[in-house]
């Protein structure tokens, strides 16, 4: 035998292992299973928006052949409040407060059937005053829309000025908040040479996963429950389901097929997965509950909408001095992760660029409106649309260069920031260089800024936005860990058994790849398992870009045991020591002269059957060296920060107000590309949602009702609208990180909105804080502006 | 509820009888009367293409088509591709090129690019990426979905 090959995998572009079967048709997502005796599940969600529910008659329904059970929250008593704050009933039996209410479910032999059995169920409802406004919502003598709960208390209430008036307000409708300081406002503020402050809106968009959701609850004849579930975080689920139901978590299973998009729509449970459990219980059937498309977009989270007061300031010099931040978030009817969103917001406040004095104060506010989840960026796209806009308008206010201004202010490495967290590596400064100059920046800036007061309706602009966000886990829960089993067979075929759940992103290709590269074997030679929780070990979730980084180190832990194994067992039988050994394109091999010895699988074989030999690994990730956050919201949650700067190109028709991105040049810290291929799609894909997020997405929410509930109406960006993208990876070979690389999935989609709203100020001197920039929105804009410029100059 | 009705139709290449309500979309009918979930439901309303199949070689909704409207004509879903050489390519393309991400919208993807790699169009992006503005995919950002295209396009 000659020399193994010593291809290493790492950086390669790896095809993720399931697209075969993706791309023939045979994977079965949630709503092509089915099990058998099942039984199909529908929700009467409320018609109206706020009213108490007088009475329900299901006698009809009940009434009609092929219905199986009919609830509604009377027939539920046990039944227990769901989600982040514990607010959420999954039947609503008294009160309705949004338009997306369940108020009865139906069990039913077909589809036709239970929609039929939906249809004959009556309601009576009596109006209550509507909320719909969060500052209207403050106002003394609003209606509450919560009115069981303690009222928060503010620890800052004079921060809140002017939307709250601490002697003419009530907090009533508060469902959280937050309060951050670090250093002393006042002191930044009498330091500062120019202060800017403005207001930014942030709409409603949702998640529009190409699969709806659904679940299919089944209950065992020992009166165990299996879930088929959609969830990103099913060891949490698990537990969730059995405080609802009342029973051992252990005896609940959950299933997970593959599922049609994430995007943190799975981060919580909602109300139609415990009642398909209902349903199950009381038909004593499985229960299949799908969601059509118009339902996804009513009762689906949605972005958290928000209005951001930001003040900032600069020395001359370009030094920033303080940042002074209110936030204040409509929380919908219930209380989901998007009522956390600060958390994220916070960082990129206080610890984007260096900024000593700052301080944040936020309100969640109940209204009759849609509640909003976890989503991608988790509230940092919209900080980051508000501090790279300041960024641009203090460059303008003392006459620097935006570039230069961020570079003066961006973080170093080694750097621990005032809320603690701690830069052991940081690209920000490359990130913006590389794009500065791949894109062309300074020049075009300064062209397109020359050309605002030309003749002519067609403008071109281009802005840059950074942005930071954990990429090595996040302490949120109690760990932040992640276990992993590895076995190997007689044919050197190793089995990976993880916590960590494959949600699309491409998670089991990256850490088949971190396995396959320490054991030398091929991608072929390996099978990932991570899909049932009777079988893999625990894992927190798919959360804050965490699956790479956490469950990469677990994978790689395991295989190392195995590798350390196998050189043992080397060392006896060829009497050499552990160290002298290599494991290269499926063979062992010694390292020094990559001679070979043996081939894996012929060696594994005599393991297995002449010594103990023992080949099933386990190892765990717990815990990352990253710290929860004090009372004060400091601390280093992360084991590693990532970073990336984007450019965005466009151009802009004045007289319509069309926005077209042409050009996007992106530079992403991303620790270390382990799968070029993966990456390069998740950062595509998130920079084309970010796309939508600024330029076509709106969820029309009036009265409380989505005017716009399908894809006719609600856009999603097409392919004929992509821009050109022009990505660089900057590797900044992260100490702690799983072969050096750091998570990423959330990034790309940050920098957008803000970039955007930059690049439309460099292309007509006009600068918009609300989004999105439809072209009725800023042609409306660009009005204003000119009229207000013809009232000054008259 | 309308009584059934008797339909007779081409199905991946091999004679089908079934009998479907009037009002019963050739979606459901292939998912749900015949068990063929390749094709997708994403929308219902023919907006997102998940559900895009062949009839009479041409890439239509099966969503917004009539089951009964399928009488005597054919009918090809992804599944009816597992021995077309075109489609093959395609889907080798998608799985090289990084196509795929969550998947949900590649059937629909693959039964649209491969007629447009029929259609001869050559590795224009811009006509291939017209050519796919009725699929929506949430993850990908298109441009692997348009790179898969063009190479096998272009080697034709
Ligand atoms: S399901 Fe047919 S186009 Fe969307
Ligand atoms: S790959 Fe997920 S929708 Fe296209």
């Amino acid at each position: 035998m000659g020399k193994a090959e010593t291809e290493s995998l790492i950086g390669k572009r790896i095809p993720k292992m399931d697209a075969p079967d993706k791309a023939s048709g045979k994977t079965r997502y949630i709503d092509d299973v089915n099990v058998p005796g099942q039984l199909i599940g529908r929700i009467l969600r409320s018609s109206r928006v706020h009213a108490r529910i007088k009475s329900i008659d299901t006698a009809a329904a009940r009434a009609l052949p092929g219905v199986h059970a009919v609830l509604t929250a009377a027939d539920v008593p046990d039944q227990r409040a769901i989600g982040v704050s514990k607010d959420n009933l999954p039947f609503k039996g008294d009160v309705v407060r949004s338009l997306r209410d369940e108020i009865a479910a139906v069990a039913a032999e077909t589809e036709e059937v239970a929609a039929a059995a939906l249809k004959l169920i009556r309601v009576e409802y009596e109006d209550l005053p509507l909320l719909t406004d969060p500052l209207e919502a403050l106002k003394p003598g609003a209606t509450l829309i919560h009115p069981e709960r303690e009222p928060v208390a503010l620890k800052h209430p004079e921060a809140l000025r002017p939307w709250y008036d601490p002697d003419n307000c009530q907090t009533g409708n508060i469902a959280m908040s937050f309060d951050y300081t670090q250093g002393d406002v006042a002191r930044g503020e009498a330091e500062s040479d120019a202060v800017v402050e403005d207001s930014f809106r942030l709409h409603y968009v949702t998640h529009c996963c190409m699969g709806v959701s659904g679940v299919i609850a089944d209950f065992q004849s020992n009166g165990n429950l299996l879930l088929y579930s959609n969830t990103q975080v099913p060891f949490l689920h698990r537990r969730e389901f059995a405080e609802v139901l009342g029973i051992d978590p252990g005896r609940i299973r959950i299933i997970q097929p593959p599922i049609g998009g994430g995007f943190g729509s799975k981060l919580d449970i909602y109300p139609f997965e415990p009642i398909a459990v209902f349903l199950a219980r009381a038909a004593r059937r499985p229960v299949k509950l799908i969601f059509t498309r118009e339902e996804e977009f009513i009762a689906s989270p949605t972005r958290q909408p928000v209005l951001i007061r930001l003040r900032s300031g600069v020395k001359k010099d370009g030094t920033l001095t303080f940042r002074s931040v209110t936030t204040l978030h409509d929380n919908g009817a219930y209380t989901s992760w998007g009522a956390t969103t600060p958390f994220v917001m916070m960082q990129t406040f206080s610890s984007l660029y260096r900024v000593p004095h700052c301080d944040y104060h936020t309100v969640a506010v109940y209204t009759n409106n849609p509640y909003a989840g976890s989503f991608r960026g988790y509230g940092n796209l919209q900080a980051t649309f508000a501090v790279e806009q300041h960024m641009d308008r203090l460059a303008e206010a003392i006459g620097m260069a935006p570039l230069a201004l961020r570079l003066a202010n961006a973080q170093n490495p080694g750097e621990v920031t005032p809320q603690g967290m701690h830069f052991k590596t940081c690209g920000l400064k490359e990130c913006l260089s590389t794009v500065a100059e791949r894109s062309g920046f300074e020049a075009k800036f300064r062209a397109n800024r020359d050309n605002q007061r030309m003749p002519g309706t067609l403008k071109r602009g281009i802005g840059m936005a950074s942005m930071l966000h954990v990429g090595g886990g996040a302490k949120i829960y109690p760990s932040d860990g992640c276990g992993t089993i590895l076995k190997l067979d007689d044919f050197a075929h190793v089995t990976l058994i993880t916590g960590a759940s494959e949600i699309g992103q491409g998670s089991e290709t990256v850490l088949s790849q971190l396995v396959c590269e320490e054991l030398g074997l091929p991608m072929s030679s390996i099978t990932v398992v991570n899909n049932d929780t009777d079988i893999t070990p625990w894992d927190v979730g798919v959360h804050a870009s965490r699956t790479t980084f956490i469950a990469g180190n677990s994978a790689i832990g395991a295989a190392k045991k195995a590798r350390e194994k196998i050189f043992a067992a080397a060392a006896k039988k060829f009497d050499l020591p552990a160290e002298a050994f290599a494991l290269r394109g499926g063979l062992l091999v010694r390292a020094d002269t990559g001679e070979t010895l043996i081939d894996l699988a012929k060696f594994l074989r005599s393991m297995h059957f002449s010594e103990k030999a023992e080949l099933v690994m386990t190892s765990f990730y717990y815990e990352p060296p990253s710290h929860h956050q004090d009372k004060e919201f400091k601390g280093d949650v992360s084991a590693a920060y990532a970073w990336a700067t984007q450019a965005c190109e466009i151009e802009l028709d004045t007289t319509s107000g069309m926005v077209k991105l042409l050009k996007v040049t992106g530079a992403h810290d991303v620790g270390r590309v382990l799968n070029r291929l993966g990456i390069e799609g998740q950062i595509e894909g998130g920079i084309v949602m970010g796309q939508g997020y600024a330029l076509t997405e709106d969820l029309m929410v009036k009265d409380g009702r989505i005017r716009n509930p399908g894809f006719r109406d609600y856009k999603l960006v097409t392919a004929p609208e992509i821009p050109e993208m022009d990505i660089s990876f900057i590797e900044t070979m992260d100490g702690e990180g799983p072969q050096g690389a750091k998570g990423v999935g959330e990034a790309p989609a940050i920098c957008m909105a803000a970039a955007v709203a930059n690049a439309i100020a460099n292309a007509t001197g006009v600068r918009i804080t609300e989004l999105p920039f439809t072209p009725e929105n800023v042609y409306r804009a660009l009005a204003a502006a000119r009229a207000q410029a013809g009232q000054r100059a008259a | 509820m309308p009584l059934d009705q008797e339909i007779e139709f081409t199905l991946n290449g091999g004679p089908r009888r079934v009998a479907v309500n009037p009002e019963m979309s050739a979606l459901t009918m292939l998912r749900e009367t015949l068990g063929l979930t390749g094709t997708k439901y994403g929308c219902g309303e023919g907006e997102c293409g998940a559900c895009t199949v062949l009839l009479d070689g041409r890439p239509v909704n099966a969503c917004l088509l009539f089951a009964v409207d399928c009488d005597g004509r054919e009918l090809v879903t992804i599944e009816g591709l597992a021995s077309d050489p075109v489609a093959g390519r395609v889907q080798q393309a998608f799985v090289e090129y990084g196509a795929v991400q969550c998947g949900f919208c590649t059937p629909g993807f693959v039964m649209q690019a491969k007629t447009l790699v029929e259609r001869h169009l050559g590795a224009d992006r811009n006509a291939i990426a017209r050519g796919i503005e009725g699929n929506l995919c949430r993850c990908t950002g298109y441009r692997k979905i348009i790179d898969a295209i063009a190479s096998v396009a272009s080697a034709k």
